[in-house]
């Protein structure tokens, strides 16, 4: 902040006082204006209107704590010093306490009051820049990777506005590649605990002995190897979001450990015996059918309450084809960012292929082939020869049911015109009234 | 050559006068006259703070020595506003008159024995200070600039007896 940003206020009711503050401060270059009294300040008192305010502690009227209440009520971020004789020191005491950022008494030595200034615009500048970044992280992070303009999607993305300011366990269930963390990683940046860490642990990754290291800790000595005490991943979640991926591999004994500290919200470390106290938010997630292994006997039903309190579903790819495209172009755009390489386009034909595949490694499977497109293809376009081979075959809609070729054949044929009719029908080589009826029959619909 | 009036209120290093004078030509361009003021100083004493009103001097010179360009006082009293408890000068800011205080910039008062030089050179800043007040030039925030703020004599010791690139563009007009 230059000198010429920074707004101060001077209310005393001594003329001399006013006056030679404001000389002081004009000469290091602030914007100053006095006021002789409280209600001379609070008459036209808005946000922002100053930095920082000195305020003398008696004054006739209303009292300097009682107009320190009224401005952090109006103006929480205006900083105010109080200045205040000897005599009267418990009471600008009792003005800290109320949110004065300090006291000065009377007369004030020019030192300390150069100091004073120079840290309350410093403390100022560091709460502006403070808002501007945690802006510019809320609209960084807010849904970042997260794309689909599909109905599926909207309603998962509404259930994430939904649950992310609660503090509710969340668990998302869907096929892998479906971007399960990306929607973990949205709740929590849009929870009041986004600026905390979220920890993500693939508890499929670890063997029993290593994910309870991973998850709990260990001190110094635990086992063989154990040189540090290192602290796991609960403990690095306080204040955060813990991300249980693959919630449904966890061993019966690390399931019975688990919720233990949920219920209890605190643990040991891997050796150790100290407790330790956490506070995080859960959010799991699983590809597998955790009611069936429930039944089977496999995953503990008390567990599976605890996890399972508030569940988004996300649908396979296959299922919001839609999506494809704005995917599609959106992986194109990252890696042709991170690739340092023009954008490309994505041919007609490939696209095709594309909309086509069944993608059983939905998104994920969607960005590799992209990638690969990205690196082996040529400007000016995505051809069908730059996807993985296995997508080059369009064989999703096999059938032996002739209804179910022709419904899938308009469905490809509607997707390519981008649902044009007119156009769609004169490829088809049938009439519009036909299309329409066709799309009835078979129920078909844009996205 | 425009004048300037150099006020001595009980300003008892006399030996300094020349330098004094030099350092306004050389850094002002002005030309000065010496005056030793016949003032009631009880005017200007606050028992209370035994201390000189700063404030007061520049009104008593502003009302007496208007026809010159320039009002520069220099005393050895030691200065106060109200609010504050002590300064080293005051100014006017895009006015005319300027007061220096020479009080704490002995090293005596800080209990060192004496050092007639290193008293000269933290004058000479004060007095390049106040001055530049006059010319409208607010603080610096060049800390080598004598525009810059200081609050102890450290800060002046710091800071050298010119102007900064930038301050010295502004006032080089009015030279």
């Amino acid at each position: 902040m230059n000198n010429s940003e920074v707004k101060i206020l001077i209310v005393d009711d001594e003329q001399i006082v006013r006056d030679s503050l404001t000389h002081w401060f004009e000469e290091d270059g602030y914007q100053v204006s006095s006021a002789a009294d409280a209600f001379d300040v609070l008459k036209d008192l808005q946000p922002g209107k100053y930095d920082i305010m000195l305020v003398d502690i008696k004054m006739p009227k209303m009292s300097g704590l009682e107009l320190l209440e009224k401005v952090k009520e109006i103006d929480p971020d205006c900083i105010v010093i109080i200045i205040t004789a000897y005599a009267s020191v418990p009471s600008a005491v009792q003005a800290l306490k109320n949110g004065a950022f300090d006291y000065v008494t009377k007369p004030i030595d020019p030192d300390e009051l150069s100091h004073l200034i120079k840290n309350a615009i410093k403390q100022k500048a560091l709460k502006k820049e403070n808002i501007a970044l945690k802006t510019s992280i809320d609209e960084m992070f807010s849904f970042e990777g997260l794309i689909g303009e599909s109905s599926e999607m909207k309603k998962v993305f509404d259930l994430i506005k939904i649950v992310a300011p609660q503090d509710t366990t969340v668990m998302i269930r869907g096929e892998s590649g479906t971007g399960k963390e990306l929607i973990a990683r949205a709740i929590h940046m849009n929870s009041p605990r986004k600026y905390y860490p979220i920890i993500p642990v693939n508890c499929g990754a670890f063997t029993e002995t290593l994910l309870e290291s991973e998850l709990f800790g260990h001190e110094k000595g635990a086992f063989t190897g154990a040189q540090y005490r290192r602290k796991g991943k609960i403990e690095m979640a306080n204040g955060g979001t813990l991300f249980l991926d693959e919630v449904g591999s966890i061993s019966p004994k690390m399931q019975v450990e688990l919720l233990r500290v949920l219920e209890s919200k605190q643990f040991t470390r891997v050796g150790g015996t100290e407790v330790v106290k956490v506070d995080f938010r859960l959010i799991s997630a699983t590809n597998e059918n955790l009611e069936k292994l429930v039944e089977e006997g496999k995953f503990r039903e008390d567990l599976y309450y605890r996890l399972n309190v508030f569940t988004i579903y996300v649908p396979p790819l296959r299922e919001r084809r839609g999506d494809i495209p704005i995917l599609a172009n959106y992986f194109v755009q990252k890696f042709a960012r991170q690739m340092n390489k023009p954008i490309l386009k994505i041919s007609d034909e490939a696209m095709e292929i594309l909309l086509n595949h069944s993608w059983p490694g939905n998104v994920r499977e969607l960005e590799n082939a992209i990638e690969r497109a990205m690196v082996v293809g040529k400007p000016p376009e995505i051809k069908p020869s730059d996807l993985p081979f296995h997508l080059e075959k369009v064989n999703s809609f096999e059938s032996d049911s002739l209804e179910e070729v022709e419904k899938n054949h308009i469905q490809r044929v509607l997707r390519k015109y981008d649902w044009n009719i007119t156009k769609a029908a004169s490829a088809l080589n049938i009439d519009r009234v036909t299309l329409y009826n066709k799309i009835k029959k078979y129920g078909l619909q844009k996205n | 050559m425009d004048q300037a009036a150099l006020l001595l209120i009980n300003f008892n290093a006399t030996s300094l006068y020349d330098e004094i004078i030099l350092n306004l030509k050389k850094h002002f361009n002005l030309n000065s006259k010496t005056i030793i003021p016949n003032i009631d100083l009880s005017k200007y004493y606050s028992e209370e703070r035994d201390q000189y009103y700063s404030t007061k001097f520049i009104e008593f010179a502003l009302s007496n020595f208007s026809s010159f360009k320039k009002i520069l006082m220099i005393t050895d009293f030691d200065l106060y506003v109200p609010v504050l408890t002590f300064v080293f000068g005051e100014a006017q800011l895009n006015g005319k008159a300027a007061i220096v205080s020479a009080h704490r910039l002995y090293p005596e008062f800080y209990g060192l024995p004496p050092n007639e030089d290193l008293f000269l050179s933290r004058l000479i800043k004060e007095i390049n200070h106040e001055l530049g007040h006059t010319y409208g030039l607010r603080h610096c925030l060049n800390f080598e600039c004598v525009m810059h703020s200081s609050s102890n004599v450290d800060e002046i010791d710091i800071k050298s007896e010119t102007f900064c690139k930038k301050c010295l563009e502004k006032i080089s007009p009015f030279l």
